[in-house]
C-alpha cells in the first residue's frame, strides 16, 4: 500500500512538476524544520522502535547525526519505517530526504534507480542461518534446501547466484517483511534463513530459541550498507556524505562525545578543522561551522555509534572486524577535512 | 435504436448545436481529446523529470535478466530468464489462485447459502456461524491463520504424514506422484476428450428431453461411466502407458512428484472460505427472492424437495445471484494480492514487488500491474454478464 501511494506521489511529482524547478533540499529541510529519514520496520541494532516508539540503532543514529549537522538538534528528525521493497520509491518520490536502512550499495541502485550512496556505515556480507539439528556445517551442503528471504533485497538475488554457481537445487520463499520471513523460518517452513550477516545477528534475537541455530561460515557476497539520497542535489549529497566522514575522522582523531568540548581548546590543526575552530568548512556545505562539532557532541564518533548499537556489549555482539578504522586493520576510512 | 430517424422538417429548422445527438457526440469528442492531451502532457513531463534525475524509464527492462528465483512457476522459468518472463509467471500464479479460489468459493458458498435456509436447525446454525465468523474477520488474518497456525504446524518432511505411501503432507506442502506419459498416452487422452464431449452433448439432450417430456435423465451416472470407463478401456488396450513417479525424501525435501506449496494452499483456502461467506449470503438472498408460490406449485406437482430446489428455485434465483456473485469473483481476484504476506509469488509479489525494486521503474510497473488487474476484471465481468443474459432469457 505504501508502495502504491509512493508511486502515485512519484507519478504526481514527476508528472506535474515543472522540469528542474526543485528548491534545494537543504532549504526545504530547513523550511519544514526536520529531516524525514527512511528506516527499516524493525531491525534490532540498526533501526528498531521500542515499545514507546523511540527509535534506536546505528542507521537511526546516523539520521540524528545529519540532524545535528543541519539543526544542531537530534530531535529534528522523523522516521518513516519502510520495507525493503518500498524504500527506493519513497526516496525517488521525495517522501523521505535520506534513506538509512541497511541498504547495499550496488551499481544499479546508484545509477538507474536515480540514487546516490553517500558512504558505507557498515561493511557486511550475506550469510546463512540454519537449525543446529540439521547437522549442516557448510553452505555447500545446502542443495535441495528451502530458503526464506525478504523480497526486494540483494539477498534474494545473491541466493539465486550462489545456488546456481554451485549447481545446487533450492526453493526460495520470499516475504514482504522481516517479521514474516523470520516467523516462516522459525516455524520450519524453510531449512535456511539468509540475509546480511548483521541482519542474521539481529533477526536471530526474534527466534523462539536463538541458541538452536547456527550461522554457517560462508560469506557469499559483499554488502556495503550505507545511507542514500536522490540524484539531483549535490549540496544535500555532500552534507549526508560528510556527516559520516566527520564521525569516522573524529574517531581517528580520538574525539568523542565526552571530550569534544575540551577539544575546542586543542591546538592540533586536524582537530581544530573538525571542531570548527579553524577554517570555514561548514560554509562549503551551507551549514554552520560547528556542524561536525554538533555531530560528535550529540551523537558521537563512528566507534561510539557502533559500540552503542551493534558492538560486542549489545545483544547483537558484532565484533568491529572489517568495520574497524583503517588504522586498526579495518576498512573505515574517511577523506580528510581540509 | 439505429433506425430511429429525425423528422426531416425538424432537422432543417434546429441548429446543429441544439441537436442533442450531435451535441453529445461533440462534447464526448472534446472530453476525450482533453483527456488524451492532458495524459500525454503528464507522461511527457514525467519522462523529462525522470530523465533529469537520471532514473531509468521505458519498458526496455522487460528484456533484462531477472536474476531471482520463484518458488512456483507454471511455465519454465529460471534465474536467467527475463523480467518479462517473471511477469508472465506472476500473472499465471495470480490466475491460478483466482480460478481455483473462485471454484471452491462458489461450491462452498452455494452449499452454505442453501444450508442457511435448511429446515434442519443444526445445519442452519452451522451455516449461520460460518457466515458470521468468516465474513467478519479480515481476509489477511484468515490467510495468515491458515499459513502459520495450520500449515506451518504440519510435521517436517522427515515426519511427514503419508497417505498410503503415495502422497505426503508436511510443512513443505503436499507432494503427490507425478504422471509420466509413455507411448500410447495419446489414445487415452483422446478417449478422455471424447468422453467429456459425449457427456456434454448427452447432458444437453437430456435436459431438452426433460424440459419437453418431464422425464429425468440420470446424467451423473452415465457421465461418470463415460469419463472413467472409456479411458480405462483405452488404458487396458494400450497396456497402461501412464505411470507415476513417486516422490522420495532426499536430503532436505521431497524430490520428484508434484508439489503444492503451502503458500498456495493458505492463500487459496483463505480466500475461498472468506469469499464463500459472502457468496452464501448472495445465494440466500437469491433464493428468498423467488416467490414461495413457486415452491408450493412444484410440491403440489409431486416434485421432491431436492428437485424443487435444483430445477425450480435455483434457476430462478440465479438472476438475482449472478450480479453480486460477479463482484465477489472480482473481490477474490483482487484480494489474491495479499499473497506476499505468506510469500506466494503472485503478480504483485513478483512484478510490483521484486521487479519494481530491482529496476526502480515504479511508474511503468504499477501502471502495467493495474492494467493486468483491469483486464482480468473486465474479462470476468464479460463472462458473467453473458451468462447472466442467458439465465435471464431462459427465465422469461
Ligand atoms: N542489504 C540488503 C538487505 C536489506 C534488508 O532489507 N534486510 C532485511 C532482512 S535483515 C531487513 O532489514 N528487514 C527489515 C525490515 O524489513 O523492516 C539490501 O540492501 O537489499
Amino acid at each position: 500500500m505504501k508502495r502504491l501511494l509512493s508511486t502515485f506521489a512519484l507519478a504526481g511529482a514527476f508528472g506535474l512538476a515543472a522540469v528542474g524547478a526543485q528548491a534545494a533540499k537543504l532549504d526545504q529541510v530547513k523550511a519544514k524544520g526536520f529531516i524525514q529519514c527512511g528506516v527499516s520496520q524493525g531491525l534490532p541494532g540498526f533501526s528498531n522502535p521500542d515499545d514507546k516508539g523511540n527509535w534506536t540503532g546505528l542507521d537511526v543514529d546516523f539520521c540524528r547525526a545529519v540532524a545535528a549537522a543541519v539543526f544542531g538538534d537530534t530531535t529534528k528528525v522523523k522516521f518513516t519505517p519502510l520495507s525493503a521493497k518500498d524504500r527506493f520509491t519513497a526516496l525517488q518520490s521525495g517522501d523521505i530526504d535520506v534513506l538509512s536502512r541497511n541498504t547495499t550499495w550496488t551499481i544499479s541502485r546508484d545509477t538507474s534507480l536515480g540514487l546516490n550512496f553517500t558512504g558505507v556505515t557498515y561493511y557486511d556480507g550475506q550469510g546463512f542461518m540454519i537449525r543446529k539439528d540439521k547437522k549442516v556445517n557448510s553452505a555447500l551442503e545446502l542443495s535441495g534446501a528451502s530458503v526464506c528471504t525478504q523480497t526486494g533485497t540483494t539477498t534474494e538475488q545473491n541466493v539465486a547466484d550462489f545456488f546456481r554457481a554451485n549447481n545446487m537445487q533450492y526453493e526460495v520463499i520470499a516475504f514482504a517483511t522481516a517479521d514474516e520471513t523470520i516467523k516462516a523460518y522459525d516455524s520450519g517452513r524453510c531449512d535456511v534463513y539468509t540475509t546480511d550477516r548483521s541482519g542474521l545477528a539481529a533477526e536471530r534475537l526474534k527466534l523462539t530459541n536463538p541458541d538452536d541455530h547456527i550461522v554457517l561460515p560462508e560469506i557469499i557476497s559483499k554488502e556495503p550498507l550505507g545511507p542514500v539520497v536522490s540524484h539531483g542535489d549535490d549540496q544535500w549529497f555532500d552534507i549526508v556524505k560528510w556527516a559520516l566522514f566527520a564521525q569516522v575522522n573524529a574517531e581517528e582523531l580520538g574525539i568523542t562525545s565526552k571530550n569534544v568540548d575540551e577539544m575546542l581548546k586543542s591546538t592540533n590543526p586536524e582537530i581544530k578543522r573538525l571542531v570548527g575552530t579553524e577554517g570555514k568548512f561548514g560554509e562549503g556545505l551551507g551549514l554552520g561551522n560547528d556542524w561536525a562539532f554538533q555531530i560528535v557532541k550529540l551523537v558521537g564518533n563512528y566507534g561510539e555509534m557502533y559500540d552503542r548499537n551493534v558492538g560486542p556489549d549489545t545483544p547483537l555482539k558484532l565484533a568491529r572486524g572489517t568495520n574497524a578504522l583503517w588504522t586498526k586493520g579495518g576498512l573505515q576510512y574517511a577523506p580528510p577535512i581540509r | 435504436m439505429a433506425d430511429w430517424v429525425e423528422p426531416a422538417a425538424r432537422q432543417g429548422r434546429t441548429s446543429l448545436m441544439n441537436d442533442p445527438k450531435v451535441r453529445s457526440i461533440v462534447l464526448q469528442v472534446v472530453a476525450l481529446v482533453l483527456v488524451i492531451v492532458l495524459g500525454w502532457m503528464f507522461i511527457d513531463n514525467a519522462r523529462e523529470n525522470l530523465a533529469a534525475q537520471k532514473i531509468a524509464t521505458g519498458f526496455g527492462f522487460m528484456e533484462n535478466t531477472a536474476g531471482f528465483g520463484i518458488s512456483q512457476t507454471l511455465v519454465s522459468y529460471s534465474e536467467t530468464s527475463t523480467y518479462g518472463r517473471a511477469f508472465l509467471v506472476g500473472i499465471l500464479n495470480t490466475l491460478l489462485v483466482a480460478v481455483i479460489g473462485i471454484f471452491f468459493a462458489t461450491i462452498i458458498g452455494f452449499l452454505v447459502g442453501i444450508g442457511r435456509l435448511s429446515k434442519n436447525f443444526v445445519i442452519r446454525l452451522i451455516c449461520s456461524c460460518y457466515v458470521e465468523l468468516l465474513r467478519n474477520l479480515p481476509p489477511l488474518f484468515q490467510i495468515l491463520f491458515w499459513y502459520l497456525a495450520v500449515l506451518s504446524a504440519m510435521p517436517n518432511p522427515r515426519q511427514s504424514i503419508s497417505i498410503f505411501g503415495e502422497a505426503f503432507i508436511s510443512n513443505r506442502g503436499i507432494v503427490v506422484p507425478r504422471p509420466l506419459f509413455g507411448d500410447g498416452t495419446g489414445l487415452v487422452l483422446w478417449t478422455f476428450g471424447f468422453a467429456v464431449l459425449a457427456t456434454v452433448l448427452l447432458g444437453a439432450w437430456g435436459r431438452q428431453r426433460r424440459e419437453e417430456t418431464g422425464r429425468p435423465f440420470p446424467m451423473l451416472w452415465i457421465g461418470l461411466g463415460l469419463i472413467v470407463g472409456l479411458p480405462l478401456i483405452a488404458m487396458i488396450v494400450t497396456g497402461f502407458p501412464i505411470t507415476f513417479e513417486k516422490p522420495e525424501l532426499k536430503g532436505f525435501n521431497f524430490v520428484g512428484g508434484m508439489r503444492v506449496i503451502p503458500e498456495f494452499v493458505a492463500l487459496t483456502v483463505g480466500l475461498a472460505t472468506y469469499t464463500a461467506a459472502f457468496i452464501a449470503e448472495n445465494v440466500r438472498a437469491g433464493i428468498t427472492s423467488v416467490s414461495h408460490g413457486q415452491t408450493e406449485a412444484a410440491n403440489s406437482l409431486g416434485l421432491r424437495s431436492g428437485y424443487t430446489m435444483r430445477l425450480v428455485v435455483i434457476p430462478q434465483a440465479m438472476r438475482v445471484i449472478i450480479p453480486p456473485l460477479t463482484s465477489q469473483y472480482l473481490n477474490l481476484t483482487k484480494n489474491s494480492s495479499l499473497a506476499v504476506a505468506v510469500g506466494y509469488p503472485d503478480l504483485v509479489a513478483v512484478f510490483a514487488g521484486t521487479t519494481l525494486n530491482q529496476t526502480g521503474q515504479a511508474i511503468e510497473i504499477i501502471a502495467i500491474t493495474m492494467g493486468v488487474y483491469l483486464v482480468i476484471s473486465i474479462i470476468t465481468s464479460v463472462i458473467m454478464n453473458t451468462y447472466n443474459k442467458r439465465v435471464a432469457l431462459v427465465e422469461r
